[in-house]
């Protein structure tokens, strides 16, 4: 098996991301072009033939969005890109952005056409002005070559895309945040129902989907999805992009089939560690994901094994550390990530954020009492249930993983042990399964 | 004060009065300061112009990170301190940039010319320890590197 393949990443190096001419000389809008002959009832059959999720994070059917989408009965549609990629670790989307906009505006289009809509947005983060300055320039380009606008490809079809742009909050990857944002208001993730599918921006139906999301279909739409389904397993059918990063020798974005282990990822694509300290602990998903051990390193990245395990695929985030790092230092790094960002909308997540701070700089220091380790467990747990959004049912992920099963860096300072279990792993997967579950059914949940 | 009247009027008119540019506008009002942040003066400007309460416009600017209230230098050096980059040891960029400058983390040199701040990340993540001068992103920081950076920022501004 091939540990990197192009399949999403076919057109990468082969324009410049910007020459609308060379993007349609190499295959560009092919798959806009078999939408407009095969009709939208063929987009959502090929999605749901490929199984294709959502890329962002909660990894939603696409197909069932996309119908749900269609079915809905409204005056106006809108259809939204989330190019707000700010989980650490992640920087995927900026690649897609760079090196194929087109695809994700092909994306776009795509869905609008699919679903009914005339109007799309892609909101770009503000750490990114290089790729907004780009991305304006090929809606621009677009326009002119008849892509987008009145009639699309001289079909009875409109569709046009407008920009925006964010201001330095992560939250705003939370679609009712971001949504909130672009409303020219501050970026706190809404009360739910309504759903954004129901009333999103300026009350309108919002169809979201992430970057990588959009360019896959734009590229299951013009390869077909058979030629999806020869990569990957039975049940996680294609490829995924991986942002690799850390203490790694040949750190990036990559692509990979579905199926290739975390050992395939960090030493055959990665080169390994890159100083000659071993392999210590990989994060999976960016800052809101659980952190392993090598006992990981065989598992091979599938939906149905990492959801086995507990472990969310996400953003396709893994940073890799080595034997220098000690865990509880890498923690206070996820933890002052989220005192930041938390919105502060909701007590579980604003107070519980800072409570666990505190507690980690003491165990940090080697102060923190038994019961103050279990008060750790406590106050995460609180937040995974009772928090509003994603961000604090998440927050708390890294820091129940690191204590229970890096027994060793916790303990070391603190002269005490809670001993959770003899069989470290074992119980460890057990548990993530159950918490891990229950997260994702809120996911479910919230998609919409 | 006055020219910049004028100007966020030519620039509202340019997001043709829309309210949800505000984002957009503040950051490019931002962008053409002096001293890389929204003033006062601007904002009740722009909430009489764009019809958007002060209340709103003041909430919007202190949620965001990426909009100042206060003065900044002319050149605000954004170290990423995000778990990546922390895994990369960007402290010693930290303590690198903290000696150049002659400032603490989170200072301003006295010639107002640099700001020296932590940010969370900026999706610079496979070129850890990063830093962010603007729309410039500078990865893999070492000690040469940067004072190789800083000096010619220093070289642009005696030209
Ligand atoms: S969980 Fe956190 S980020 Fe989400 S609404 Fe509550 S305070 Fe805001
Ligand atoms: S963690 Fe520093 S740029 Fe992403």
């Amino acid at each position: 098996m091939n540990k990197t393949v192009s399949f999403v990443t076919d057109n990468f190096n082969k324009y410049d991301g910007l020459n609308i001419k060379k993007y349609i000389e190499i295959g560009g809008f092919s798959g806009l072009k078999k939408l407009i002959e095969k009709g939208p009832d063929f987009v959502i059959s090929e999605l749901k033939e490929t199984g294709l999720r959502g890329r962002g994070g909660a990894a939603y059917p696409t197909w069932k969005k996309w119908d749900m989408g269609k079915k809905r009965i409204a005056k106006d549609k809108y259809i939204l890109c989330n190019a707000d990629e700010g989980e650490p670790g992640t920087f995927k989307d900026r690649e897609l952005l760079d090196k194929d906009p087109y695809s994700v505006l092909e994306g776009m289009i795509i869905a609008g056409i699919t679903i009914g809509s005339v109007k799309g947005y892609i909101y770009i983060r503000e750490e990114y002005p290089n790729i907004q300055d780009k991305v304006a320039k090929c809606i621009e380009n677009a326009r002119n070559e008849g892509v987008l606008g009145e009639s699309v490809l001289g079909t009875d079809y409109s569709f046009d895309i407008e920009l925006y742009t964010g201001a330095g909050a992560y939250i705003c990857g939370e679609g009712s945040a971001l949504i909130e944002s672009m409303e020219g208001k501050s970026g706190r993730p809404r009360n739910k129902p309504p759903r954004i599918g129901t009333k999103g921006f300026m009350q309108v139906p919002t169809m979201v989907n992430n970057v990588e999301t959009f360019s896959y279909v734009t590229a299951i739409l013009r390869y077909g999805s058979e030629e999806y389904a020869n990569y990957g397993t039975s049940e996680s059918k294609g490829t995924k992009l991986i942002s690799l990063s850390g203490n790694i020798k040949n750190p990036g974005m990559y692509e990979v089939p579905f199926g290739v282990t975390f050992y395939d990822v960090i030493y055959t694509i990665g080169g390994g560690m890159k100083s000659d300290s071993p392999f210590k602990f990989l994060q999976l998903g960016g800052v809101s994901g659980p952190i392993m051990q090598k006992y990981i390193l065989n598992t091979p990245i599938t939906y149905e094994n990492t959801s086995a395990y507990g472990l969310p695929i996400g953003s396709g985030a893994i940073t890799v550390g080595d034997e220098t790092n000690n865990v509880v230092e890498f923690l206070l790094g996820v933890q002052k990530f989220f005192v930041h960002e938390s919105c502060g909308k909701c007590t579980p997540c604003r107070e519980g954020n800072i409570q666990l701070k505190q507690l980690l700089l003491k165990l940090n220091d080697g102060t923190i009492t038994e019961e103050e380790v279990i008060r750790i467990e406590r106050i995460s747990n609180t937040m995974k249930i009772a928090s509003l959004c994603g961000l604090g049912q998440t927050a708390p992920t890294a820091i129940l993983s690191v204590i229970r099963y890096f027994t060793n860096d916790v303990y070391k300072k603190v002269g005490f042990h809670v001993d959770f279990d003899g069989d470290l792993v074992k119980h460890y997967l057990e548990n993530m399964k159950i918490d891990m579950s229950q997260i994702k059914l809120k996911y479910t949940e919230f998609e919409y | 004060m006055k020219n910049n009247n004028k100007y966020i009027d030519e620039l509202i008119q340019k997001h043709n009065f829309d309210k949800t540019k505000l984002l957009k506008i503040l950051l490019e009002i931002q962008e053409n300061s002096e001293q890389n942040y929204v003033s006062k003066e601007d904002i009740i400007n722009l909430s009489e112009k764009l019809k958007v309460p002060l209340s709103q416009i003041h909430e919007v600017t202190t949620f965001f990170s990426a909009i100042n209230t206060e003065p900044k230098g002319k050149y605000i050096i954004q170290l990423c301190d995000s778990t990546v980059c922390r895994l990369s040891k960007n402290y010693i960029a930290k303590d690198e940039l903290e000696k150049e400058l002659n400032i603490e983390m989170g200072g301003t040199t006295k010639d107002n010319l640099f700001t020296l701040e932590y940010v969370a990340c900026f999706g610079a993540c496979d070129r850890a320890p990063a830093m962010r001068i603007g729309k410039k992103v500078y990865g893999n920081l070492d000690k040469e590197k940067i004072s190789k950076i800083i000096n010619e920022l220093r070289g642009d501004l005696n030209e």
